[in-house]
């Protein structure tokens, strides 16, 4: 897949898996994977660009008698999946004309 | 990373991340370090949990990539070799030489750059020009038809459709070179940025 494609796709990814409640790096990871892919190392620059655009807040909160960060979505990530899901729908309808096209082309051979 | 422990594994990644600023290894270091402790909590041993992160290329690779070019530029700097004595003093004698050629060539790259941007800019304005010269036709073909002048109306009016459509072509031709300088930006920085990486490495 394309890189740039599947970064962004991973940043929404990510936004989706703390979207309903905080979550936590191992948490995030294990929520993602049966979908797309994905290792600490690559979680690890994700976080900390969706934090730089202000689409997360980081806080750290102890847990088990240790640190540990939870991740919790900011209005801006929230709109951030939505302007995904709307782009989404016009890469779905342009996927059905190719598909469309494309069977009927097999039908005329 | 096979049978590397958690200690190990952390000082290794602080080193390999020394020259960045503090804060960021820091940050990655706790990062890793939640990580790690998670995943022993689940059962894993430490050595396993550290092997489970893959390879420390990997994991460097991910933070550098992410990390700006002028921050790029200062770790690698700052993680080369101590220079000795005599190349210091050839450095700052051969100044006057090297600093201007430099300078230079700096400027001569960045003036071609900005003359693609140049000519993009006026590709725009004689869009623009298109533009103006369409609505003047439409306006004297209004003006020709009110005093009567017939013949000139229509001279004007097909005049001001000609350059309504040169617009209208023009500007979508100007907007993919315009795209085009975007995306070769883009993958210029990218290419820096690789070569930063890689030397890292080298």
């Amino acid at each position: 897949m394309d890189i740039q494609l599947k970064r962004g796709l991973l940043d929404v990814c990510v936004l989706a898996a703390i979207k309903n409640q905080d979550s936590y790096g191992y948490q995030i990871i294990k929520d993602i994977k049966p979908y797309v892919e994905i290792s600490e190392s690559t979680l690890y620059p994700i976080l900390r660009r969706l934090e730089a655009a202000k689409c997360l807040v980081v806080r750290t909160a102890a847990y088990n008698g240790r640190l540990r960060k939870y991740y919790q979505i900011t209005p801006l990530g929230q709109q951030r999946i939505e302007t995904f899901k709307e782009e989404w729908q016009e890469i779905l309808a342009i996927y059905r004309f190719v598909i469309r096209e494309d069977e009927q082309n097999e039908r005329h051979e | 990373m096979n049978g590397m422990n958690k200690q190990n594994f952390l000082a290794m990644l602080s080193q390999q991340l020394h020259g960045l600023p503090e804060e960021d290894i820091h940050k990655s270091l706790e990062y890793y370090t939640e990580i790690l402790e998670d995943r022993m909590e689940e059962g894993m041993s430490e050595e396993e949990a550290v092997a489970a992160l893959g390879s420390m290329e990997e994991i460097t690779d991910q933070i550098f990539a992410e990390t700006s070019i002028p921050k790029l530029v200062k770790a690698k700097v700052q993680t080369n070799r101590k220079l000795k004595a005599w190349e210091i003093v050839l450095l700052i004698l051969g100044s006057p030489v090297w600093l201007p050629l430099l300078i230079a060539v700096a400027a001569v790259l960045f003036s071609l750059y900005a003359t693609a941007w140049a000519v993009v800019a006026s590709l725009y304005a004689a869009v623009l020009s298109f533009a103006a010269s369409a609505l003047a036709g439409i306006f004297a073909t209004f003006l020709f038809m009110f005093g009567g002048y017939f013949p000139q109306a229509a001279l004007c009016f097909g005049a001001g459709l000609f350059c309504a459509g040169v617009t209208i072509l023009s500007f979508f031709a100007v907007n993919q070179i315009a795209k085009a300088m975007i995306i070769l930006t883009q993958n210029i920085l990218t290419a820096i940025k690789n070569r930063l990486i890689g030397k890292g490495r080298a």
